[in-house]
């Protein structure tokens, strides 16, 4: 059932349909099997990989060895990433790099501001979108929950964005609903709440504020049982989407019977 | 000895690969009585020279990881007789501590993380106890007062690797000249192995006879084990179907030295979750201590300013006066990385079933080759005697391989 209803709800990014609008990162996965067992089962067809902390290419007979033959071998495409970048030109440097190694123009951009809360630097990340717009990649730009600045980053070409619910690896969940919701309802492409999920509910409440999808990494890869914990996540963003889908009853401050009063026999 | 010509070189056991898991397979082979070549042009210089050597199953724990503990428990065991016996052969002291292991959380996060790991090694049955800062700061006055909880571990101890392969050198060419009369240069080869040699040289599935250098001498033996780390994927001559899936996974290590006013730094191992990251704090008896180590699989083989910054960072929360000592050395090196974290150890089957005579693999060690050593020395040498223990068929070196996995799964 839940099959059926979904169906016909692909991610579009790109003119490229992905068919889980859950997107999955690779830090902090304790083995590169658990990982892959993990990505599996989470229904992931996108999954992003730090540039800066991965080498692209193995050597030798190793097939299975690197994280990127893992991730061809699932048929997962690879959003590469900048994390890790603190400038303009370093993020603009690493995408380019990405983009040599794995043949793609997609990237998500991540410019931090500084290593203890690993906030986004609005003013670097916005002269970096420009930059690497007017150079033909496609920016998936990480951003705060700034609803005036999530629609900058779309005026100057971002082609979907990307705010946060909570600071990196802190799955303290979405600490500003409102914000989340208020920049979906601005925004006409994708909007990825990324960042700061820490269990499956928080995942499912991003898509009923209406995101296209939800990025996460550390709520799976550093959880007890990561390939459980990702199966929830798949199942959660679904129930999420359906329910945005479905129209919710307005909250009220008085009780409403669920049984109402009409069609009972009048005696 | 199994050949008497005097050219190729010839010996019972051929070991490539003079880390500390080759060295202790060549000591553990030349005690069963077989005489044995060890290659490589640099010993001991690989990952065994960055190890901080810290023979710690239970601090190492990590979830869904119970084969490895097994195995990890196995050689924690082994230790201490496996370094009385050195020491007693040798004389050389290599730095065996038995002294405790500090596990630290340093934020309200650090304590929960660590609070439900203890959980787990409680489950497991594995000795852990928590205690109180007040306690932990008794026992080693230098934590920093403001950590989030504290767990002791008894039976995580720790060696000098580059002592201990300095000492199993120094035994192999010892035994070799008094018991064989080979000199130095014939039992320790300071080469490259480029492939292995077969008895049939089209059939990599066929026997394995010997070694080949780099320079083109041939070493002959019966057994050869292939314990070069990740020069494994560099080596000729591995059956075509055998996957060995390594990778490099790099660390950054720092060495201090600690002032004679700040003695001990520490008695204790301290380890530590900071935030989220993992570091450690090894104390060695000649007053310097071992400060460790990052996890990178980027393509830098060097050491790493960032790393060196993360490590000072997060081992000062835990012990502010590692600000104060004398920073001696930064070393980087790659561990071999497996797919699972655990080894790729014993004989290899061809496609068609039947075992590879020859050939031994004791490779993808990780972050464990040093604790592994004594009872990887004790799986090959016991299967060098014919004995397969089915209780180490999962660490099987061709788990990884095609044909393997297809039999598995069928």
């Amino acid at each position: 059932m839940t099959q059926t209803l979904t169906d016909n709800d692909a991610l579009l990014i790109d003119g490229v349909a992905l068919g889980s609008r859950l997107i999955m990162g690779t830090g902090g996965a304790p083995s590169l099997e658990g990982l892959e067992a993990a990505l599996v089962a989470s229904g992931t067809e996108l999954t992003t990989v730090a540039m800066r902390r991965y080498a692209v290419h193995g050597e030798g007979n190793t097939a299975g060895a690197n994280l990127f033959d893992l991730l061809v071998q699932n048929r997962i495409r690879v959003l590469p990433n900048t994390a890790g970048c603190f400038t303009a030109r370093e993020a603009l440097m690493t995408a380019e790099l990405g983009r040599e190694a794995l043949e793609t123009d997609w990237v998500k951009l991540e410019v931090i501001a500084d290593e203890h809360t690993l906030l986004p630097d609005a003013v670097e990340l916005v002269e970096a979108t420009e930059s690497l717009v007017n150079r033909g990649f496609k920016v998936f730009a990480y951003t705060n929950d700034d609803p005036v600045l999530a629609l900058r980053l779309e005026q100057l070409g971002a082609a979907v964005v990307m705010p946060l619910g909570a600071p990196i690896g802190t799955g303290l969940g979405i600490l500003n609903p409102h914000n989340i919701e208020l920049i979906v309802s601005r925004a006409s492409v994708p909007i990825i709440l990324d960042a700061g999920i820490g269990t499956a509910s928080d995942a499912a409440l991003a898509m009923e504020l209406g995101c296209d999808g939800v990025l996460l990494a550390s709520a799976v890869t550093r959880a007890q049982d990561p390939v459980r914990m990702a199966t929830a996540f798949r199942h959660a963003v679904i129930g999420g989407r359906l329910a945005a889908q479905a129209g919710r009853i307005p909250m009220r401050t008085h009780a409403l019977a669920s049984s109402a009063m009409e069609g009972r026999a009048d005696f | 000895m199994s050949c008497t010509v005097p050219d190729p070189i010839c010996s019972d056991v051929a070991v490539i690969g003079g880390g500390i898991i080759g060295l202790s397979i060549a000591l553990e082979a030349q005690r069963a009585g077989h005489s044995i070549t060890l290659i490589d042009p640099e010993p001991a210089t690989g990952a065994t020279f960055a190890a901080a050597g810290m023979l710690a199953p239970i601090s190492e724990l990590h979830y869904q990881e119970e084969q490895l503990l097994a195995l990890t428990l196995a050689s924690a065991a082994r230790w201490p007789e496996f370094a009385a016996r050195i020491t007693a052969e040798t004389g050389m002291d290599i730095g065996f501590r038995a002294t405790p292991t500090l596990m630290l959380g340093a934020d309200a996060a650090d304590r929960i993380a660590l609070e439900d790991l203890q959980q787990a090694r409680l489950r497991l049955g594995l000795e852990a106890t928590r205690i109180s800062i007040r306690e932990a700061r008794t026992m080693e006055p230098l934590l920093a007062p403001h950590i989030s909880s504290a767990h002791l571990l008894t039976l995580d101890h720790q060696v000098d690797p580059r002592l201990a392969a300095a000492a199993i050198q120094k035994q192999l060419l010892a035994v070799g000249a008094e018991r064989e009369g080979r000199g130095a240069d014939e039992v320790l080869i300071r080469a490259r192995a480029r492939e292995l040699l077969h008895q049939d040289p089209t059939d990599t599935a066929s026997p394995v006879i010997g070694v080949v250098l780099d320079d083109g001498r041939e070493i002959r033996a019966p057994e050869v084990v292939v314990a070069n780390g990740l020069g494994a994927l560099e080596l000729g001559g591995l059956p075509h179907h055998l996957v060995l899936p390594l990778r490099p996974v790099h660390g950054d290590i720092l060495r201090l030295r600690v002032p004679e006013h700040l003695r001990p730094l520490t008695t204790a191992t301290v380890r530590g979750v900071v935030r989220g990251l993992p570091v450690y704090v090894v104390p060695r008896n000649d007053h310097t201590v071992v400060i460790g180590a990052t996890s990178r699989e980027d393509t830098n083989a060097g050491a790493s300013a960032g790393g060196v910054h993360q490590l000072l960072r997060d081992a000062q929360v835990l012990l502010p006066a590692v600000l104060e000592l004398e920073l001696c050395e930064v070393t980087a090196r790659a561990r071999p990385g497996t797919p699972d974290n655990a080894p790729l150890l014993g004989r290899v089957e061809a496609a068609n079933g039947t075992v590879i005579p020859g050939l031994l693999i004791a490779t993808g060690f990780f972050r464990h080759g040093v604790l592994l050593a004594p009872i990887a020395a004790r799986i090959i040498t016991e299967l060098l005697a014919g004995v397969r223990d089915p209780a180490f068929d999962h660490f099987r070196p061709d788990r990884f391989s095609p044909a393997r996995q297809h039999q598995e799964s069928a």
